[in-house]
């Protein structure tokens, strides 16, 4: 065979121009074809990222270009007790609002994915804080915490739990604890419903199988439901913790940042001092301050993120 | 270990029946094996037995405890689904140990049950993969071993080899009657394998639409198929029928509707005229002097056998040779039925007469 291969004379290949031979070139063209993908990301997602970088390193104020002053702003901010005062509210904010959406959020997936009668219409009415804009729901959230006509005083009044009306929003820790209500209440349907749909790819058969393995429900929610749903669980919580962390409409609406600081997250306090407050580039440094906890958040979930060894198929 | 009694059993799901009053009893040890067409509720019965479906009617008992009302971790039976439903987040390892692992079996103990029943598999190589990193064959085979691991009072297999190739699926029948031999664990079998249902069962069930056609001994059912239905789905290649009408003017006979004599042996009177069906096994038909003349239509040469398709009374009709012949296509070879392994059946009820 060999012997015969030499004998076959050789085509050589057409000489190629130049442009054809780029052409078709895979590397080329892959970059050719990314190209407008690529311009529309840098414009519309890097510029305006680049931008509120650039501004935290300037002294800009409303109506005042700036000049690059290093790291002055963030110099200041270490000094700041109310930008630290965010941080903390922040973090508390988003630890205890995503563990609370979390918890609340799996256990209404569950009873969600249960047979009961009316299924759809309970779906459908756990999406309804979702569905109402933030802002609304806020205003709602913003009477039922009133000082004076709190429906939530109310009924405790009439029940005979309390004799006066709570000051939810007036007391430092109580409005903590409010807008963290408001925002899991908020939430939870985004959670409850992503693993709800997490749930529904489990194959019953596992839950049949572990049945007759002699499992209770709570082993089988232990070693088939959990093991099963955590990729889902790792995504969903990542998108929630972001979220929560870069809340604003809610904490602006309802408290502003009050009283005294104690709601105001690092989201609102940037706002505050670059709109209100005229400081432009403070709020933006601020604004700066919190990518790296975004980032670490995300870098934290990618390793949740990876695919399991189980759900690797083919190779040994 | 324990009996299985099952009373006229009705499964319903919303308004259909689909099992219409089953009763089978299962003796202590007894090897078991349901057969039927597709869709006709083996699975469904399974299931039942097993506590993963409601009972609509009758009972159902295991060790003469009615069992309609206990939960299936309490029945202490052990199944093999017919979608495998490995757990894919353990390795097969993991797999087979977890309902010892439930149970706090001590470790050495889960170890060489793992081990053994990785042996019997012949999964030993594979314990530390992942169900998505096996076959479908290699799956099947670490759902029994799920099994088996186990020492349940009963097995349940739904078609636990119909993924494996013939070589294999031979083998682990053997496994299996081994294992049976063995244990004496009562078991429960669904095929679709003639084979694996003569060979392996104790006692074969016939079901067709949610009823029993009939259940028996393999050979009974061979011998005596007590209707058209399970003369035609026991044996294979399946029985030949050929309809026609009884005559009884000297000797015993059959007219086919097209006008061939087909012999019978003796016969009880009150037949004359009856319109039946008239069934020969491929193996009882010979070339012999004096047969019936049937066109041949394809010889199919087995080996070991000669299958001859041919054209007899108008209906074609199968032959098992056990000789070698040298016929072909379009010869006209004499076909005798052994008179005394005739099978005749009522044309309109389809039973036996
Ligand atoms: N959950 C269900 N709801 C409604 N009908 C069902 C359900 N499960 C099974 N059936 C019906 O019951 C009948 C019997 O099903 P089953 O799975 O028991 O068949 P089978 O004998 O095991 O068939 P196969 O040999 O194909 O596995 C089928 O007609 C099927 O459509
Ligand atoms: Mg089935």
């Amino acid at each position: 065979m060999a012997v015969d291969a030499d004998r076959i004379p050789r085509v050589a290949p057409a000489p190629a121009g130049l442009l054809e031979k780029v052409m078709s070139n895979r590397h080329f063209l892959g970059l050719l074809f990314m190209l407008p993908a690529a311009a529309l990301l840098l414009l519309f997602l890097t510029y305006p990222l680049g931008l509120g970088v650039w501004l935290g390193f300037t002294d800009t104020r409303i109506g005042r270009d700036g000049v690059f002053i290093g790291l002055e702003n963030f110099e200041y901010l270490l000094d700041d007790t109310v930008f630290w005062l965010s941080v903390f509210n922040t973090i508390l904010y988003t630890v205890v609002a995503s563990i609370l959406k979390f918890g609340l959020g799996l256990w209404l997936a569950l009873l969600l994915n249960q047979h009961m009668p009316c299924k759809a219409f309970f779906r459908a009415i756990v999406l309804l804080p979702w569905v109402v804009p933030t802002v609304l729901s806020a205003i709602a959230f913003w009477w039922i915490f009133d000082a004076q006509f709190s429906i939530l005083s109310w009924a405790l009044r009439e029940m005979g739990l309390i004799d006066a009306n709570i000051n939810f929003l007036g007391d430092k820790w109580n409005a903590r604890w409010s807008v963290i209500a408001a925002n899991v209440w908020r939430g939870i349907p985004f959670v409850a419903i992503s693993l709800l749909a997490g749930l529904q790819t489990i194959p019953q058969s596992l839950y049949e199988a572990a049945t007759l393995d002699g499992t209770t429900p709570w082993q089988r929610f232990r070693y088939i439901t959990l093991p099963l749903l955590t990729p889902i669980i790792a995504v969903v919580m990542t998108f929630s913790v972001l979220f929560t962390f870069t809340d604003f409409q809610l904490i602006y609406v309802l408290t502003r940042g009050g009283p005294i600081n104690a709601t105001h997250l690092m989201a609102t306090l940037s706002f505050q001092r670059a709109i209100p407050g005229g400081f432009l580039g403070e709020g933006a440094a601020i604004a700066t301050a919190m990518i790296p906890f975004l980032l670490s958040a995300i870098l934290f979930s990618y390793f949740g993120l990876q695919r399991r060894r189980w759900q690797h198929g083919g190779q040994d | 270990m324990a009996s299985v009694a099952i009373r006229d059993v009705r499964k319903a799901f919303g308004q259909v029946e689909i099992i219409h009053g089953v009763s089978i009893d299962i003796e202590d040890g007894e090897f078991v094996i349901l057969v039927g067409p597709s869709g006709c509720g083996k699975s469904t019965l399974l299931r039942m037995i097993a506590g993963l479906e409601s009972i609509t009617g009758g009972e159902i008992c295991i060790a003469d405890r009615v069992v309609n009302q206990v939960p299936p971790k309490e029945r202490d039976i052990a199944m093999v689904f017919q979608n495998y439903a490995l757990y894919p987040h353990m390795t097969v390892g993991e797999n087979m140990a977890f309902s010892m692992k439930l149970r706090k079996a001590p470790r050495a103990d889960m170890e060489a049950r793992v081990t053994r029943a990785a042996e019997i598999l012949g999964l030993t190589p594979y314990l530390d993969r992942y169900p998505r990193q096996l076959s479908g064959g290699q799956r099947q085979r670490v759902a029994m071993g799920r099994a088996i691991v186990r020492d349940p009072q009963v097995f349940l297999f739904d078609e636990p080899l119909s993924n494996l190739d013939a070589k294999l699926r031979v083998q682990m029948r053997t496994e299996i009657k081994e294992l049976h031999q063995r244990l004496k664990t009562t078991t429960i079998y669904v095929t679709h394998d003639q084979i694996e249902a003569m060979t392996m069962a104790d006692k074969i069930v016939v079901m067709h639409d949610g009823i029993i056609e009939q259940m028996g001994a393999p050979l009974d059912l061979y011998d005596r198929p007590d209707n058209l239905f399970v003369a035609g789905f026991i044996g294979s290649p399946a029985m030949n029928f050929i309809k026609g009408r009884a005559a009884v003017n000297g000797h015993a006979s059959v007219m086919s509707d097209t006008g061939i004599e087909l012999p019978l042996g003796a016969v009880s009177g009150g037949l004359d005229g009856r319109p039946v069906v008239y069934g020969i096994r491929p193996e009882n038909l010979t070339i012999a002097e004096g047969g019936l003349p049937a066109e041949v239509v394809v010889v199919e040469p087995t080996g070991s056998e000669t299958q001859v398709f041919a054209k007899l009374a108008g209906q074609e009709v199968v032959a098992v040779l056990r000789e070698r012949v040298n016929i072909g296509p379009g010869d006209i070879i004499p076909l005798k039925p052994d008179t005394s392994l005739v099978h005749l059946f009522d044309a309109g009820t389809g039973q036996r007469i």
